[in-house]
């Protein structure tokens, strides 16, 4: 008999287990729109103000991954992609992924209002319940419409960047939150094309798995057609100006060339080349999400100087 | 005579992990403090009575309390 006992078996997470519960690539995203949001309002920000707005909005974002992270652990499991994720590889227990989650939106939405206005605040609030609540608990598992519907979620940081610098909504706002929106199903469905063993083994049904890969092909271009008006409509905005216009005009121009060619293609065809045409789709849609709100950027950069704007 | 230097491959984790808390709660309190040094130097709407009464703060539907000092 021996008095010592071992805890080899007890999980113990490091920092970076944790901080990857907050997905920090999701988070990146968020604050380059959210930032673009906020620095193309009319309304100038303190830059302390700003930064701190920011980090918020961020760390809002990061606590709804975690909620996230806590609701579909059994999902993350079983997918290929996310089964190293730090719930399902043992790292993080699932109620500290849901204590952190709960504790920073608290936090997030707090500071957020302290720091910039109650406005921006319960735009952050509903963007975390939106994201926990409406996509990860009901739409995700429910309806192959969980994409369109749970991309509203993605398409609020720069509503509440704008948020934060004045305090309200408007139409150059709607339209950065419409061309998220619109870029979202084309984005992950294009995704969904070559990742198709993942879902079909999770049970999410996914657009591929309910309505066919045939189906999926169609609602990519259509969703591709619906996003190039938006794009364009916003580079007609205050944020916008030739320079927005002629990259809006390309980059829907190369969008739908990219969707009308993965129309046209048939699984035999995919399978040949290993998918090679809805790959390079899915990695421009990141390059045409970071131009097109570089753009806006490059318009409120460009204006001190007498460029820029219409 | 005790030990009482770390044995375990634990303790270099658990400090990686409280360093990061650490620094995590003192990015906060920058972010805080740096907050009200803007906000206070801006003269957003915060002020208190400050030992002395203003009438300007005093609510406008009833003007009769405000007295010259």
């Amino acid at each position: 008999m021996t008095d010592s006992r071992t805890f080899d078996t007890v999980p113990e997470a490091s920092f970076g287990d944790y901080v990857q519960l907050l997905k920090p690539r999701v988070m990146s995203l968020v604050v380059f729109t959210a930032l673009v949001g906020l620095l193309v309002a009319p309304v100038g920000v303190h830059p302390v103000v700003a930064v701190a707005s920011i980090l918020f909005i961020a760390l809002g974002a990061g606590a709804s991954g975690a909620l996230n992270m806590w609701w579909d652990a059994d999902i993350d499991a079983v997918m290929k992609r996310t089964k190293s994720r730090p719930i399902p590889s043992g790292q993080v227990l699932p109620g500290e992924a849901l204590g952190l989650g709960l504790a920073l939106s608290g936090i997030a939405v707090v500071m957020l209002a302290l720091a910039s206005n109650l406005f921006a605040a319960g735009l952050l609030a509903f963007t975390i319940v939106f994201y926990a609540v409406v996509y990860s608990m009901w739409l995700k598992r429910a309806t192959p419409q969980n994409i369109v519907i749970g991309g509203a979620a993605g398409a609020f940081p720069p509503m509440i960047g704008w948020a934060v610098a004045t305090g309200g909504v408007s139409i150059e706002s709607l339209l950065m939150f419409a061309l998220i929106f619109m870029w979202t199903p084309p984005h992950f469905w294009a995704l969904a094309l070559f990742m198709k063993e993942d879902y079909h083994t999770a049970g999410v049904p996914m657009l591929t798995v309910t309505h066919g890969r045939k189906s999926t092909r169609r609602h990519i271009f259509v969703y591709t057609v619906l996003l190039a008006p938006v794009g364009i409509a916003a580079a007609m905005t205050s944020i916008g100006g030739p320079l927005t216009l002629m990259v809006s005009l390309a980059l829907n121009a190369w969008f739908l060339i990219g969707a009308w060619r993965i129309l046209q293609r048939d699984e035999v065809a995919a399978e040949a080349d290993k998918y090679a045409v809805e790959k390079a789709v899915f990695r421009f849609s990141l390059l045409y999400l970071f131009l097109h709100f570089g753009a806006f950027l490059a318009e409120a950069a460009l204006r001190p100087y007498g460029f820029g704007g219409w | 005579m005790s030990d009482f230097r770390p044995a375990h491959e634990m303790h270099v984790r658990r400090f990686g992990r409280n360093l990061g808390v650490g620094l995590a709660l003192l990015a906060l309190l920058v972010i805080v403090f740096a907050l009200t040094v803007v906000k206070v130097t801006r003269g957003d709407p915060m002020q208190a009575y400050d030992h002395q009464v203003r009438p300007e703060m005093l609510p406008l539907e009833d003007p009769a309390k405000v007295k010259a000092p």
